[in-house]
């Protein structure tokens, strides 16, 4: 009797797996680590907490508004002068201003400890700082208003504001649909080429394609093996945000599935392609460093690519990951269905099956 | 119409001026070989002799620039899928996936040849890895590992086995191991060998006939008291290739 268990693909399947699962590093990399970092960021850019700032001032002639302030309302601790802006909806801001030299002041600006240099000059205050960096622009506004209404100001509009913290319109909303489809990138490339440029070098490819194993079977288990590895991964992430930040799917599942379904495509076929080649470790790591990382800067998973040049957003529209991620993003939190992704899941299918057959039909076995 | 399997070609390996270069190293320059059932053959030479790229013709790795390679009366172009099934083979320093555990990695490659457990059974224990068997691939020694890549080659009950330098960085007593499992094969199958190896002593011991090759052609060939006597009366191996060559086979 010949039993599934006997059989090459089976056998091949359960191979790829039991190595992906051994190796604590890859269950690191591949589980704990998207979702420290979906935790890392979703902390950082979702908390309502405390913000500490940092000005410089120079005070060879002091100005006399800002004397008062200081004297008023900040507490004084040798150079150093602390007070606080209270809004319990904005979040508090902690002003540190810090009497120093200019040569320290440009020093401290440098450093990147500072954004924001004031001067003051007898009966006004000149504000030094880049007005293209969005964080110095803010704080002068800050604290040119602060001086101009007193600390008040701050406060005073609190019951204007409404803030917007429905699921949907977050950060955290915006980054774990993009997380989620930076894992399905990640694993594939590394997971796919580099195990296959890994076992060229080690020449495992070789020696298996000296016996009737059939070569199709060999790549097809390699990506159902990580296709599986990529459910877990995917969905440990989803389960994570959901319990932690209560992300929901507002969108419809079965779409969902289809575009991660296209997505594993698209990378697995890809992935063949960079590795179809090369038997060196080393250059394989290039050649995927070069596919993924432009990806990962401009395909809007931790930011809007609409930041990025007028010129650019066609050429960074149709990037596989800028297209599983916008799709994914849609369905999560723009309640999408299967009409609005479905262009994109045929692209992404389709690039996948174009690097698939041209990635074996130069594929170096040997 | 194709011959049945068991009823063979007079030889079982049939090399025919057969040449290879790659870009400007002619590595195999025109060579003529028959090998007999059953017949153990060993391939002597220093590195870049041609060895390797000889056996990777005949095991259907590469592909001759010119002339033809018969086994059992087939070629590799026409009937690769019934030349995998007969030939078992070994090549340099494979490293098989590390986190496997070697009774896994016979079971992998067990399943290519539609083989089940009972024959990686048989094959561990022919082998001497009983004790290893779940032990993972990275946590073997090197004989042992020697011995694995050995068992695979030998899962099928090749009728031609192919082995490039197995006992390449084994000492001596590991390299004994192997030896008598070759041995023992020679007793108890018809299979036929293609070694090579850098070790005089390992041809001497285990093969019916030595061919010397360097620079890709084979200098000379017969049994061990053949070609020491045919150049001209030679009291070793080494001698001779320094006769023939003036290096040492070492080099």
């Amino acid at each position: 009797m010949n039993k599934i268990t006997n059989h090459q693909l089976y056998r091949l399947i359960a191979a790829h797996f039991l190595e992906i699962i051994r190796e604590p590093s890859v269950l690191f990399w591949g589980i704990v680590f998207p979702i420290l970092m979906a935790w890392g960021l979703g902390i950082a850019f979702t908390q309502k907490g405390e913000l500490t700032q940092r000005v410089a001032i120079i005070r060879t002639e002091p100005d006399i508004k800002l004397s008062a302030f200081l004297k008023d309302h900040t507490s004084h601790n040798g150079n150093l002068f602390k007070t606080q802006l209270k809004n319990k909806k904005l979040g508090n801001i902690n002003l540190i201003f810090e009497e120093v030299s200019w040569p320290k002041a440009f020093t401290m600006l440098k450093k990147g400890d500072v954004n924001l240099i004031l001067e003051e000059h007898l009966n006004n205050v000149e504000y030094h700082f880049d007005p293209t960096n969005a964080d110095a622009k803010l704080l002068y506004q800050q604290i040119s208003n602060t001086l101009k209404y007193g600390a008040e100001y701050y406060t005073n509009n609190e019951a204007e504001i409404k803030p917007l913290t429905v699921t949907g319109t977050r950060y955290i909303d915006f980054l774990i649909p993009g997380l989620l489809a930076m894992g399905i990138m990640m694993s594939c490339t590394w997971g796919i080429s580099y195990t296959l440029i890994d076992r060229r070098s080690k020449k495992l490819l070789r020696r298996m394609v000296a016996t009737p194993m059939k070569k199709s079977n060999f790549l097809f288990a390699l990506m159902t093996a990580r296709f599986t590895m990529n459910i877990v991964e995917g969905g440990l992430l989803y389960l994570f945000a959901w319990l932690y930040f209560g992300i929901h799917i507002q969108g419809s599942i079965p779409a969902l599935i289809a575009v991660f379904i296209a997505g594993n495509i698209a990378f697995s076929g890809m992935s063949i392609l960079i590795s179809s080649h090369t038997a060196n470790p080393e250059i394989g790591n290039g050649l995927i460093n070069a596919i993924v990382t432009p990806m990962m800067v401009v395909s809007g998973v931790f930011f809007s690519y609409h930041n990025f040049p007028e010129w650019s957003q066609p050429v960074i529209q149709y990037l596989p990951l800028t297209m599983l991620a916008d799709s994914m993003r849609s369905i999560f939190n723009e309640g999408a269905g299967f009409t609005s992704v479905v262009m994109d899941t045929l692209v992404l299918s389709g690039i996948g099956a174009v690097s698939f057959i041209a990635g074996l039909k130069i594929f170096k076995w040997y | 119409m194709e011959k049945p399997i068991s009823s063979s070609a007079e030889y079982l390996v049939d090399v025919r001026d057969v040449h290879k270069s790659f870009k400007d190293v002619k590595a195999v320059k025109g060579i003529d070989l028959k090998i007999a059932h059953g017949e153990f053959v060993a391939v002597l030479g220093p590195n870049g002799a041609g060895k390797t790229t000889m056996v990777e013709m005949i095991e259907g790795i590469q592909h001759p620039d010119k002339g033809e390679i018969h086994i059992d009366g087939k070629q590799w172009k026409h009937h690769q899928h019934e030349l995998h099934q007969i030939i078992g083979l070994s090549l340099q320093e494979t490293r098989f996936m590390e986190k496997l555990t070697a009774y896994e990695t016979m079971q992998l490659f067990a399943s290519f040849y539609k083989l089940n457990s009972h024959r990686v059974d048989e094959v561990i224990e022919l082998i001497g890895l009983e004790e290893k068997k779940k032990a993972y691939v990275n946590n073997l020694s090197g004989g042992q590992r020697q011995r694995l890549a050995l068992g695979i080659a030998l899962l099928n009950k090749p009728r031609l086995l192919l082995l490039d330098e197995p006992t390449t960085g084994l000492d001596p007593n590991a390299r004994r191991e192997i030896w008598n499992i070759l041995l023992r094969l020679k007793k108890e199958l018809n299979t036929s060998l293609i070694l090579t190896t850098h070790y005089m002593e390992e041809a001497e011991y285990l093969c019916d006939r030595i061919i010397i090759m360097d620079q890709g052609q084979i200098l000379s060939q017969g049994t061990l008291e053949e070609i020491l006597s045919m150049n001209g009366g030679c009291r070793s191996l080494d001698e001779l290739f320094i006769n023939l060559t003036g290096r040492h086979l070492y080099e």
